[in-house]
């Protein structure tokens, strides 16, 4: 019974040898290990085993995104001209010929309509960073969700919030890159973010642009950042992400077999070789599927970016929409102070909201850690509704930061949904607010009524969808023991305690260490542990569920008595006495 | 031929006839009043349909106009003092060929802005509407074919418009109709329509009367001729190919942004699982008798 899929079914200390005779790539590796020791330097990290499931494949699509992105950046760094001299255009698209624009915008017209290939490179170049950034936000939410940053991974958590930032910064100073009016009314953008800045907005826009808006200088110190500095971090810190992922060993999800001490899954070569290999060529061709069959930001239509134009439409990519969404909604509010004006309707969206919202993102672990004080190693993942408060706080930012992303498109949901843009933005307003508590309040609520239906497979069994009618007449639904497998597995997690915070001062009345502010800080933890577990439904004990073994063998066994000498013991045919 | 000389000898022997001079003369008048018909009297016939169109233009405003915009085009005021249907006294023909012409008047339901529909009016009686309100008071008339329509253009001249008319069309149109044409939403509800594949004389008319929430662009803003350039522009627009593939409705990122989510990352995590769910196998039997 204890058998599973996925545990291994030796214990053989010998590797298996191979029937068949050796391939010619096998050739190469026998050539190269007997020369080069390959094999035993390598033996450890290619037999390293990884869990199966198609959560962990998230972060995998980031990081082949990146490698794409690399490779395409590589192609595109050939032929663009990060300079803002100004030139006239003498390309091949008609409808700009003999206008001025500066050397980045005329190389990217060339790179379009001129270079072979180069649009499709342009647009997959794209389309990976979209999917770049949107896959880094899918993987942190299945590692936050399953409880995968826990002791040891706190660190390797933070690293992956900081990916995330310098995604979108790279992701950003790319869009500038193009000078086009887009990505034009972009910087400006971002110039008047910067002059918000109380005291030192002026100085940082002068340093950053060389002078006044626009310059000559941003578009080569983008250029700088975008393919040198950036990308030299982000590889720097996936290396580290991903020794840390191998040093810590991949996490997974329990079951018969799985502990906190080993791995269950199948090993880096050839399994995962294999599957990983395999996944990046599924992510590039849908990369170069989207650049070859769908428009990205058609630089040609919005023409060279010139201060006095600009276009309905403007928007952000996806990953900068949330604060542009509550840049769109904010009320005006300003501080006219000693002659100098306090933009909070600027400040608030723009300079203050992202960076805390980076900031509650890495706190999370710590102040979980801090509430719950545990300070053990996890290594096997926890099923979201068994931390329903953890749960419902990530629903509750998701809401957040879904409405302001949903603001930042208010015009065009505006026309597309004939509705009126002022309206959307008064209900933007509250629903930014409102709809994270409720949302909280759903999620946590929702996650607990799963862990009772969890509680009543195993206790009761589950429906069989087997409708039994009694001899007077009552009718009840049959139900069945769940395997042991599925038990084992929903029965695998800790039982939760809530932190209470008596005991602050001894029977002698001496405080504990730490007097007043020790004192009020346990009495929060213990309200938010109140709070994250105290509704929580906890697994049942060991004679709870031979109580209820017992009684479902009993219920069974009066069933069967009950066909036995039921009426329905008699075929249909012979109903007619 | 023959019978052609024998006709002319024929004629010949009558030219010194007693009724000959007669007979040209009666000829040459003949001549000279059938040309005179078919040419000149057009003016005359005019004068007299022009007073007819406005009085056939002045009878369809009564049945179809008046009830907002007053007997006589003066305008209706609500009780509230707002504006009911505005005064058309100085409007001019192109703004009714406009309105009417594209279908946006008359109104289906009052509303903050005139959407556009099914055109109500045939061409004729939008004629006579236009030259109804048109002798009402001032105000911009029809434009020729020609201050508007690209087809006049030669092929060199019309690369020209179209490079002009591009900058144009992104300093003053883009703001609100966005990059492609695409339209924009506008305050309350109000919105910049989709300007793509809209009649040119349409477009030029929109520009000169500036309907609804539109800014009038005079001729001394933007010339005729500048006009015309964007109109060649909007004209490029339509007839070239997306060169970059399939658009989705041309509204810049968020549209973008929403392929992205939908099609990339939601295909690459059907992907993911799909990978997933198929692992080696161990062994030819399945075991799972108690997975």
């Amino acid at each position: 019974m204890m058998k599973s899929a996925d545990v291994a079914t030796t214990n053989g200390t010998e590797p298996a040898t191979p029937t068949r005779s050796a391939k010619a790539a096998g050739a190469v590796a026998t050539w190269a290990d007997e020369r080069l020791g390959l094999g035993t330097a390598m033996k450890k990290q290619l037999r390293k085993v990884f869990p199966d499931h198609w959560s962990f494949m998230l972060g995998e699509i980031a990081l082949w995104s990146f490698v794409i992105l690399l490779l395409t950046g590589v192609f595109l760094t050939l032929f663009f001209d990060p300079s803002m001299t100004e030139v006239q255009y003498n390309g091949s698209y008609d409808p700009l010929r003999g206008v001025h624009m500066s050397r980045a915008m005329a190389s990217t017209l060339e790179i379009s309509f001129d270079v072979r290939g180069g649009l499709l490179m342009r647009q997959m170049h794209h389309w990976a960073a979209m999917i770049f950034i949107a896959a880094m936000m899918i993987h942190l939410l299945r590692v936050y969700l399953t409880g995968a940053f826990r002791k040891p991974r706190e660190l390797n958590w933070i690293i992956g919030c900081l990916l995330l930032l310098l995604g979108t910064i790279e992701g950003f100073t790319g869009y500038s890159l193009p000078d086009d009016l887009l990505s034009g009314t972009g910087v400006r953008a971002a110039d008047g973010f910067m002059k918000a800045s109380p005291v030192v907005g002026t100085y940082m826009s002068f340093f950053l642009f060389g002078g006044e808006f626009p310059g000559d200088q941003i578009i080569p110190r983008l250029y700088a950042a975008h393919i040198l500095l950036i990308p030299g971090l982000l590889l720097a810190l996936i290396t580290a992400h991903m020794l840390l992922l191998v040093y810590h060993k991949h996490t997974q999800w329990p079951g018969p077999g799985r502990t906190e001490e080993n791995v269950v899954g199948y090993p880096l070569l050839p399994v995962y070789m294999a599957k990983a290999g395999g996944f990046f060529f599924i992510v590039f061709g849908m990369t170069a599927l989207l650049g070859g069959l769908f428009t990205l930001n058609p630089v040609w239509k919005y023409g060279p970016y010139d201060p006095s134009k600009v276009t309905a439409g403007s928007q952000p990519d996806w990953y900068m929409g949330w604060p542009d969404g509550l840049l769109r909604i904010i009320p005006p509010w300003e501080t006219h102070i000693w002659g100098v004006t306090l933009s909070w309707n600027i400040m608030l969206p723009i300079l203050i909201a992202p960076p805390l919202m980076l900031m509650v993102l890495i706190a999370l672990p710590f102040l979980e850690q801090w509430i719950t004080g545990d300070k053990r190693e996890h290594h096997l993942l926890q099923r979201p509704r068994n931390a329903p408060t953890r749960t419902a706080v990530m629903a509750a930012l998701i809401t957040f930061y879904g409405l302001s992303w949903a603001a930042g498109g208010n015009d065009i949901i505006a026309i597309k949904m004939h509705l009126s843009i002022n309206q959307i933005t008064y209900f933007l307003r509250g629903a930014v607010i409102i709809g994270p508590i409720i949302a909280f309040m759903i999620t946590r609520r929702w996650c607990i009524s799963l862990q009772r239906h969890d509680q009543e497979k195993l206790l009761h069994g589950y429906e069989t969808g087997v409708i039994v009618r009694s001899p007077d007449g009552g009718y009840a639904e049959k139900h069945l023991p769940i395997s042991e497998t599925k038990a084992y597995t929903l029965t695998a997690r800790d039982r939760e305690e809530v932190y209470t915070a008596n005991g602050t001062a001894d029977e002698a009345g001496v405080a504990a260490p730490g007097g007043k502010v020790a004192e009020v800080a346990k009495k929060i933890r213990s309200k938010l542990s109140a709070l994250m577990f105290a509704d929580n439904v906890q697994k049942p004990t060991a004679e709870e569920l031979h109580e209820a073994q017992h009684h479902a063998d009993h219920e069974l066994h009066e069933l069967e008595h009950q066909i036995a000498t039921g009426p329905n013991k008699h075929g249909p045919t012979d109903d007619d006495h | 031929m023959r019978l052609l000389n024998r006709s002319a000898g024929r004629l010949s022997r009558h030219r010194r006839g007693p009724i000959a001079g007669l007979v040209v003369l009666l000829l040459g008048l003949l001549l000279t009043g059938g040309l005179y018909a078919a040419f000149a009297p057009a003016q005359a016939d005019s004068t007299q349909s022009q007073e007819e169109l406005v009085e056939e233009g002045r009878e369809l405003f009564i049945v179809g106009c008046a009830f907002c915009h007053g007997q006589n085009g003066e305008g209706v005021l609500t009780q509230g003092g707002d504006q009911y249907g505005p005064a058309l006294t100085d409007v001019g023909a192109a703004a009714v060929d406009f309105q009417v012409g594209t279908g946006r008047m008359p109104m289906a339901a009052p509303g903050n802005q005139a959407p556009r529909k099914e055109v109500v009016y045939t061409d004729d009686e939008i004629a006579a509407l236009s030259a109804y309100v048109a002798s009402l008071g001032t105000g911009p008339s029809i434009p020729d074919a020609e201050l508007y329509d690209p087809d006049t253009l030669s092929d060199e001249e019309y690369d020209e418009y179209v490079t002009r008319g591009g900058q144009i069309f992104l300093a003053n149109c883009t703001a609100c109709h966005n990059f492609e044409g695409s339209g924009g939403a506008m305050p309350r509800g109000g919105y910049a329509p989709k300007i793509r594949g809209v009649d040119p004389k349409h477009i030029y008319e929109a520009m000169l009367t500036g309907p609804q929430s539109m800014d009038t662009f005079s001729d001394g803003n933007i010339p005729p001729d500048d006009k015309k350039a964007v109109i060649a522009y909007l004209d490029t627009l339509n007839e070239q190919p997306n060169y970059g593939g399939f658009t989705f409705g041309n509204l810049g990122p968020v549209s973008d942004g929403l392929v992205a989510w939908l099609v990339g990352i939601g295909g690459l995590v059907g992907f993911a699982v799909w990978i997933a769910a198929h692992t080696t196998r161990t062994s030819k039997e399945k075991d799972g008798a108690d997975a």
